[in-house]
């Protein structure tokens, strides 16, 4: 209902392939200087996860013990662990394990509950009651308190902490997919593809999806700022990365052992690390949300 | 009104029981063969399947779901691996440490969050909101603990004010209890901050945008009675369901502060006791913290129809 897609109500999008889905979405994008600055943001933040081993200027695992706990230098920019590392390729490396996580989990997320949330919306009935049900008592469970008791129940592991922020990721996935659907499901278009016979899988994925595009897109960007901010602290909580990976959230629970000794920059380098990307994301996520949800541009 | 309520309680049980089948399923997951977590030293194989057999891990999972659950709901939730202590006793000795650190950071970051967000709300676009709008974004993305640690680096290290952590009882040394729970307050207040101040200025801004305040102005009311007397009473419906969230979520925040703070409440419980693999314990905190949010979704949507007469939840009588 909302969106770009959608709001060419009177001229439906039923083809997919024969127009670009970014063309007219670019086109608005342009005019919001929000959207480029998250955009860029973003960008930037890949090409150091991606060209890490480009950029960062020492091993981010190599031990070197005579060079231990240097503070900020012009040879180490933000410093050295107690083991020689320099903090900051321990930073630039960090964001490899920030944005898989955020990545994988969100993929997750997005699939099994916009799936769901297809599903149920869809076929209504006995489907949709038990789907939901199921997902309230997901969303019984506060966010946190989830991702850590799956993650501790699979073991501790980079992997499991994926599955377990993907699975915390899936509720909100369903519940907005179903919301959509019911808005959509009844529109003339739907019915009328039903009517000449298409297939309901077809009908979905067709003609119901790309109408209800915009408000998963926004909910991408900002679901992959949670898991970028619960890798961190389940890795924080020793439940995530393990040692000697780099990784934002690990690093800075390694660093509170010298915090005693005013050593601030073990921290500093990882929580600027988790603050950008978290930042770039929900900053893009409200970017998308004015941009492609008119109803909403003018609500605070 | 109590049929509603009646009816949300009882859509509330089965929701209820797939938790309890979640939070049961997640703990027979684990790696980690219990019987070998209690016998501790014990390897002998007859002695294994005695202590197998006494905990009833050899019926099949339905039986044992049923028996877990059975005295679940009676309050016996098992004994803690680590200490032999019942858990619910565990639970129950931390839960005022926890409530004084959730309270005192609700407290804080209400408080905040209503005079900051109706000032950027009524004076929109100033300089004021501009900031306001950056500083809450800026402190979404800002990881609990990181800021956690930034304060006692700050007001513990540097600046000596505050215990950089640790925990007394008020009835024994009151000062001393409120000096440590400054820090740790502060940092859980944060965490809620940015989001009650966004809440509070997108609903204000809303309202202000309805007629009957321009009907209010039109009257030729102050515009200090207006936002007072009739906005502001319509803006807070929202902020109270999401600050009643947070009430339920109280345990989820504790996690991380109890930790870094050594403040001994049920979220530091937690993590100790999933560093140790301690399950029954682990599953009692989960199983808590699910239910007491559940709880607490319902008692906002029972005081929002209360708050708001708008909002008819069906039934057609009153």
């Amino acid at each position: 209902m909302s969106g770009v897609l959608a709001r060419a109500g009177a001229f439906p999008r039923d083809d997919a392939e024969d127009e670009p889905l970014g063309r007219p979405l670019w086109a608005r994008l342009r005019r919001q200087p929000r959207l480029l600055i998250g955009g860029t943001l973003l960008l930037l933040l890949l090409a150091v996860g991606v060209l890490a081993p480009l950029i960062a200027p020492y091993d981010p695992i190599a031990v070197n013990p005579s060079d231990g706990l240097l503070p900020p230098s012009p040879a180490h920019l933000l410093g050295t662990d107690d083991l020689g590392r320099d903090v900051l390729s321990r930073v630039i490396y960090g964001a490899r394990v920030s944005l898989s996580v955020g990545l994988i989990s969100v993929s997750i997320g997005l699939f099994v509950g916009v799936s769901l949330g297809l599903i149920a919306g869809y076929s209504g009935g006995w489907t949709d009651l038990v789907i939901m049900r199921a997902i309230d008592a997901l969303l019984a469970f506060p966010a946190l308190v989830l991702a850590i008791s799956i993650t501790a129940a699979l073991g501790t592991d980079i992997k499991n902490a994926m599955i377990a922020i993907g699975v915390v990721a899936i509720p909100a996935y369903a519940r907005l997919t179903r919301g959509q659907v019911l808005s959509v499901r009844e529109r003339e278009f739907v019915t009328a593809a039903r009517a000449v016979g298409v297939p309901p899988l077809r009908v979905v994925l067709r003609h119901v999806l790309p109408n209800i595009a915009n408000p998963i897109i926004v909910q991408v960007s900002l679901s992959t700022a949670f898991a970028i901010l619960a890798e961190a602290t389940l890795s924080f909580l020793g439940l995530g990365a393990q040692p000697p990976t780099p990784s934002w959230g690990q690093d800075i629970a390694y660093s509170q052992r010298y915090l005693a000794n005013k050593m601030w920059w073990m921290s500093a380098g990882p929580g600027l690390g988790i603050f950008l990307a978290v930042f770039a994301f929900n900053f893009l996520g409200d970017a998308l949300r004015d941009a492609l949800d008119p109803r909403l541009r003018n609500r605070g | 009104m109590g049929g509603y309520i009646v009816r949300r309680l009882l859509l509330m049980v089965p929701v209820a029981l797939l938790v309890t089948v979640i939070v049961f399923a997640l703990t027979r997951l684990s790696p980690g063969d219990p019987v070998l977590v209690y016998a501790g030293e014990e390897r002998d194989p007859a002695q294994l399947a005695q202590i197998r057999h006494s905990l009833g891990l050899d019926q099949p999972l339905p039986v044992q779901y049923a028996a877990w659950l059975a005295h679940a709901v009676q309050g016996d939730l098992g004994r803690s691996i680590r200490t032999r202590q019942p858990v619910i006793e565990a639970i129950a000795e931390r839960i005022p440490n926890t409530l004084e650190l959730g309270g005192a950071a609700i407290l804080i970051s209400v408080s905040i969050a209503l005079v900051v967000g109706t000032l950027s709300a009524v004076k929109r676009n100033s300089p004021l909101d501009l900031v306001t709008t950056g500083v809450t974004l800026a402190g979404v993305s800002l990881p609990n603990f990181f800021l956690g640690l930034a304060l006692i680096l700050l007001f513990s290290l540097v600046v000596r004010i505050f215990p950089p952590g640790g925990f007394v009882k008020f009835s024994e040394d009151p000062g001393g209890n409120l000096l440590r729970l400054v820090l740790p307050a502060t940092t859980l207040a944060a965490a809620s901050l940015a989001v009650n101040v966004r809440q509070m200025r997108s609903s204000l801004l809303d309202v202000l945008g309805q007629d009957y305040i321009r009907t209010a102005r039109a009257k030729g009311l102050r515009e200090s009675v207006v936002i007072m007397k009739h906005a502001l009473r319509n803006a807070l419906i929202p902020v109270v369901t999401l600050v009643g969230l947070q009430v339920g979520a109280i345990i989820e925040g504790a996690i991380i502060t109890e930790t870094i703070y050594f403040w001994p409440g049920v979220g530091r419980l937690a993590v100790d006791s999933i560093g140790g693999r301690d399950y029954p314990v682990v599953q009692a905190i989960v199983l808590m913290s699910a239910l007491s949010y559940m709880f607490f979704t319902l008692v906002v949507d029972v005081l929002y129809a209360l708050l708001d007469p708008r909002i008819s939840y069906g039934g057609g009588r009153r």
